[in-house]
C-alpha cells in the first residue's frame, strides 16, 4: 500500500526524523492561508498523488503548470494552488491519464547546499533490509544505478539491531557529510531505519535527502509503502489509505480476495495462481492475441469469489473473449465450473468462452461442462486454448 | 534416490486442526505420506480424522519421531511456527501459507541460517513431491510419476502444468520443489539446483522462474559453472507491465530490473534450453536431453 508525501512526512516526524515545516491545503484559500502561517519568504506547493516525477510533470488542463512549485507570496500559492487542485497531472509515472490532484502540501522553502539520495529495502540477495544512499540526489536512482553505479553506496542493517551509530557513521561519509550534518546523520539514518521496520514498510525513499546551507540534513520528499501482507499489524494506516489513487477494479477484486491487474487488450483471463496466471497473458500474447488483464482468483475461491471474477472480468467493456485456465490443486475444477454456469445466469456471459480444466476434480468438472447447454468452447491444453481464444475474435 | 524426501521421511502438519491444514493432511495420507500426526497448540492430546494432535512440536517429535514439517499456519503466525520447528530439530520445515510479512521472513531467515541442519522451503509454495514416496504440500498427486527429471519452481500451478506436460512426453520426475514466489524465502534455485546434480536419480532439470528479483540470473550464472545435467527453463511474466505486482509478493518488475528478457538471456548465455511458451516446457526440456546426448 502506497501513501502520500505528507502522510509519510506525518508518521517520519514520530520517528524524530527531520522535515521541512508543511501544511496540508484542499483549497485554493488553504493554500495562500498556509504560506501565511509559514511565515517565511518562500514556499513550495507540491501536488500530492503516488507517482513521481511531479515537478517535470504537467497539467492536462493547464499545460504549462508543473506539479511542484516554487511561490514567493500568499497570491501566488493561491494563483497556483487553483490552477493544480481538481486538474490532472501527468507524469512520467503516472501514464498518459494522468491523476486527478486533490491534495497540495505547502512547505517551507530551505536555502538547499547539497542533494542527496536515501532509500531503504528489502534486498532479496542477502534477505535483508538495505540502506541505500548516494551523492545523486533528486534524480532517479535508477539512472544513478546504470550510469555511476560507483556513487551509491548500500549499507546492510540487522533488523533487530537496526542500524548502528558506526553504520550511520560509515554511510556519512560515504556521502562527505561532515559537522552538524553528519552528527544530524547519526541520529538520522537509525531512525529512518527502525521506522522501515517497525511500519513493516516495503519501500521508505527520500530523495531528495537535503543539506542546507545551515549544515542541517532533513527529509526533502517522502515516498513511503507499505507490506500489504503486514497490515495486521497496523489497522490505523487503513485511514491513511486513498482508494481514489487505485483502479476501481483492482479495489473490487482485493476485497474480494481476487488477485486483478488491469491491461490493455480484449481477452479476459481467469486463471488460478499467479505463475499460471501470468504465463496465461504470456500465451494469449504469442498467439496474437491481447490479454485484458491478470487476475489470479488463487487456491481459497469459492463460487462467489469465482462470480466476482467474472463479474470484474465482464465489467471491462475492451473484453471480447474469455479464456478460464484452471489447474486445480487446491482449488477444485468443479467449484470454477459452478461458478462458471452460475455467471451465464446471474451476471450474464455474452462474450465466447474458452475453458481449459485440469487437476483436482477435473473430471467432475468436464461432466458438469458437458451436461450444460451453454456454448462454452473447451480446450485439450494451453496451445489449443490460446488459440481457439484468439480465434473467436477474428471469427 | 532423490532428493530432500526419502523413505526415512516422517511428516508433521502444523495447523493441521485447520480446514486447509486438515484437508491436505488427508490428501498427503491417501497419497502414501507417512503423515504421522499434527500440532495445534491448545489441541494437544486429541485426535482429527485418526491423526495425533499435540501441542508443540516438540512433543510431536518425541512422541512421533517426525523429522519434517509442512505448514499450514495462518499468516500472522507462520513465522513463529517455522521458528518453533527449527528449534525443536525438524530437519526440513516446508511452509505452505501465502501472505507472510517480508520482514517476518527475514527474521526466520537469519534465525534458521544459524542452525546446522535445518532447511526451510517456502513460504508461499505448493511444496514437494517425490513421485511414489511422499508427497508434502497441496499439488494434486496424480499428474506426477516417478522418474528422472529434477523440476524446481517459484509458481504453484505453473509447476503443475510443468509435471503434466512433462508427463505427457513420457518423463517422471525424481523430486519437485517449489521454492514460493515470496520475495525473502528459505530455498532457492541454487539450492535446489545443487541436490539436483548430486542426485543419482535426476538426470536432466527443469527450472520454472518468473519476473522480479535476480534469482534466476543467479541461477544461471551458477547453471553454467556447476551443473553439467541438461537444464530447459522458463520464465513467467514477459507481459507483465512494469511497476505492477502479479499475484506473488515477489514478481514485480521494479526499476527496470526482474524483466522476463533479461533472465531469458541469461539463462540462454548460461546454455539453459528456454521454453518460449508456456506450453513447449516439457518439450524445452526434451530438447535439453537430446542436445546433451549428441
Amino acid at each position: 500500500m502506497k501513501i502520500h508525501e505528507y502522510q509519510g512526512k506525518d508518521l517520519l516526524k514520530a520517528f524524530g526524523v527531520a522535515v521541512p515545516r508543511g501544511i496540508v491545503a484542499r483549497t485554493a484559500e488553504e493554500a495562500a492561508a498556509a504560506f501565511e502561517e509559514l511565515g517565511g519568504e518562500l514556499a513550495v506547493v507540491k501536488s500530492q498523488i503516488h507517482a513521481g516525477g511531479r515537478g517535470k510533470g504537467r497539467f492536462a488542463e493547464e499545460p504549462e503548470q508543473p506539479g511542484v512549485v516554487l511561490v514567493r507570496s500568499a497570491d501566488e500559492a493561491r494563483e497556483h494552488a487553483a490552477r493544480m487542485i481538481g486538474n490532472t497531472l501527468v507524469t512520467i509515472q503516472t501514464g498518459e491519464e494522468g491523476k486527478t490532484v486533490k491534495t497540495l502540501f505547502v512547505e517551507e522553502g530551505l536555502d538547499i547546499a547539497r542533494e542527496l539520495y536515501l532509500g531503504i529495502v528489502i534486498d532479496r540477495e542477502t534477505s535483508s533490509p538495505v540502506l541505500i544512499t548516494s551523492t545523486e540526489g533528486g534524480v532517479a536512482i535508477e539512472e544513478v544505478a546504470a550510469e555511476t553505479p560507483e556513487k551509491i553506496h548500500n549499507e546492510a542493517f540487522d533488523v533487530v539491531d537496526g542500524l548502528t551509530a558506526d553504520q550511520a557513521r560509515t554511510v556519512g561519509e560515504s556521502l562527505g557529510l561532515d559537522g552538524e550534518a553528519m552528527e544530524n546523520a547519526i541520529e538520522l539514518f537509525p531512525a529512518l531505519c527502525r521506522f522501515f521496520v517497525e511500519n513493516d514498510c516495503s519501500l521508505t525513499e527520500v530523495n531528495p535527502l537535503v543539506v542546507t546551507a545551515g549544515g542541517q540534513l532533513l527529509c526533502l520528499d517522502a515516498k513511503v509503502s507499505f507490506d500489504d501482507n503486514a497490515m495486521f499489524r497496523h489497522e490505523s494506516f487503513d485511514d491513511l489509505r486513498d482508494l481514489d489513487e487505485e483502479d476501481p477494479a483492482e479495489v473490487r477484486a482485493g476485497e474480494a480476495g481476487l488477485s486483478y491487474v488491469n491491461l490493455d487488450g480484449n481477452i479476459g483471463c481467469l486463471v488460478n495462481g499467479a505463475g499460471l496466471a501470468m504465463s496465461t497473458m504470456d500465451l494469449i500474447k504469442l498467439h496474437g492475441g491481447e490479454p485484458a488483464n491478470f487476475l489470479d482468483v488463487g487456491g481459497g475461491a469459492n463460487v462467489e469469489a469465482v462470480t466476482e471474477a467474472f463479474r470484474i472480468i465482464l465489467d471491462d467493456s475492451n473484453v471480447k473473449a474469455i479464456l478460464v485456465n484452471i489447474f486445480g490443486g487446491i482449488m477444485k475444477c468443479d467449484t470454477i465450473v459452478e461458478a462458471l454456469l452460475g455467471a451465464y445466469e446471474n451476471v450474464g456471459i455474452t462474450v465466447p468462452l474458452v475453458v481449459r480444466l485440469e487437476g483436482t476434480n477435473v473430471e467432475l468438472a468436464r461432466e458438469m461442462l458437458e451436461g450444460s447447454d451453454r456454448d462454452i468452447i473447451s480446450a485439450t491444453d494451453l496451445t489449443d486454448a490460446a488459440q481457439k481464444v484468439v480465434a473467436t475474435l477474428s471469427a | 534416490m532423490s532428493i530432500l524426501v526419502n523413505e526415512q521421511t516422517k511428516v508433521l502438519c502444523q495447523g493441521i486442526t485447520g480446514r486447509t491444514g486438515l484437508f491436505h493432511s488427508q490428501q498427503c495420507r491417501e497419497y502414501g505420506t507417512p503423515l504421522v500426526g499434527g500440532v495445534t497448540p491448545g489441541k494437544g492430546g486429541t485426535e482429527i480424522d485418526g491423526f495425533p494432535v499435540f501441542d508443540s512440536v516438540a512433543e510431536a517429535i518425541e512422541a512421533t519421531g517426525a523429522n519434517t514439517s509442512m505448514v499450514f499456519v495462518p499468516p500472522r503466525f507462520c513465522a513463529g511456527a517455522i521458528t518453533e520447528a527449527a528449534d525443536a530439530g525438524i530437519a526440513l520445515i516446508i511452509a505452505i501459507t501465502e501472505g507472510v510479512p517480508v520482514l517476518d521472513m527475514v527474521r526466520v531467515r537469519q534465525h534458521i541460517d544459524g542452525l546446522d541442519n535445518c532447511r526451510l522451503v517456502g513460504p508461499n509454495c505448493p511444496g514437494v513431491i517425490t513421485p511414489g514416496v511422499a508427497k508434502i504440500g497441496i499439488m494434486p498427486g496424480y499428474i506426477h510419476s516417478s522418474g528422472s527429471v529434477g523440476l524446481v519452481s517459484r509458481s504453484g500451478t505453473l509447476t503443475y502444468e510443468a509435471a503434466w506436460q512433462l508427463g505427457n512426453v513420457g518423463l517422471g520426475q525424481s523430486t519437485c520443489v517449489g521454492i514460493g514466489g515470496d520475495p525473502v524465502n528459505g530455498t532457492n534455485f541454487i539450492d535446489v539446483l545443487d541436490l539436483f546434480q548430486a542426485d543419482s536419480q535426476t538426470e536432466a532439470i527443469l527450472m520454472i522462474g518468473e519476473i522480479g528479483g535476480n534469482a534466476e540470473e543467479q541461477a544461471a550464472a551458477h547453471i553454467e559453472a556447476n551443473v553439467t545435467k541438461p537444464v530447459a527453463a522458463f520464465i513467467a511474466g514477459a507481459t507483465a507491465p512494469p511497476g505492477k505486482r502479479m499475484g506473488h509478493a515477489g514478481a514485480i518488475i521494479s526499476g527496470g530490473s526482474g524483466t522476463a528478457a533479461d533472465k531469458i538471456a541469461a539463462l540462454q548465455a548460461a546454455g539453459v534450453e528456454v521454453a518460449e511458451s508456456p506450453a513447449d516446457m516439457g518439450a524445452a526440456l526434451k530438447r535439453a536431453i537430446e542436445k546433451a546426448s549428441e
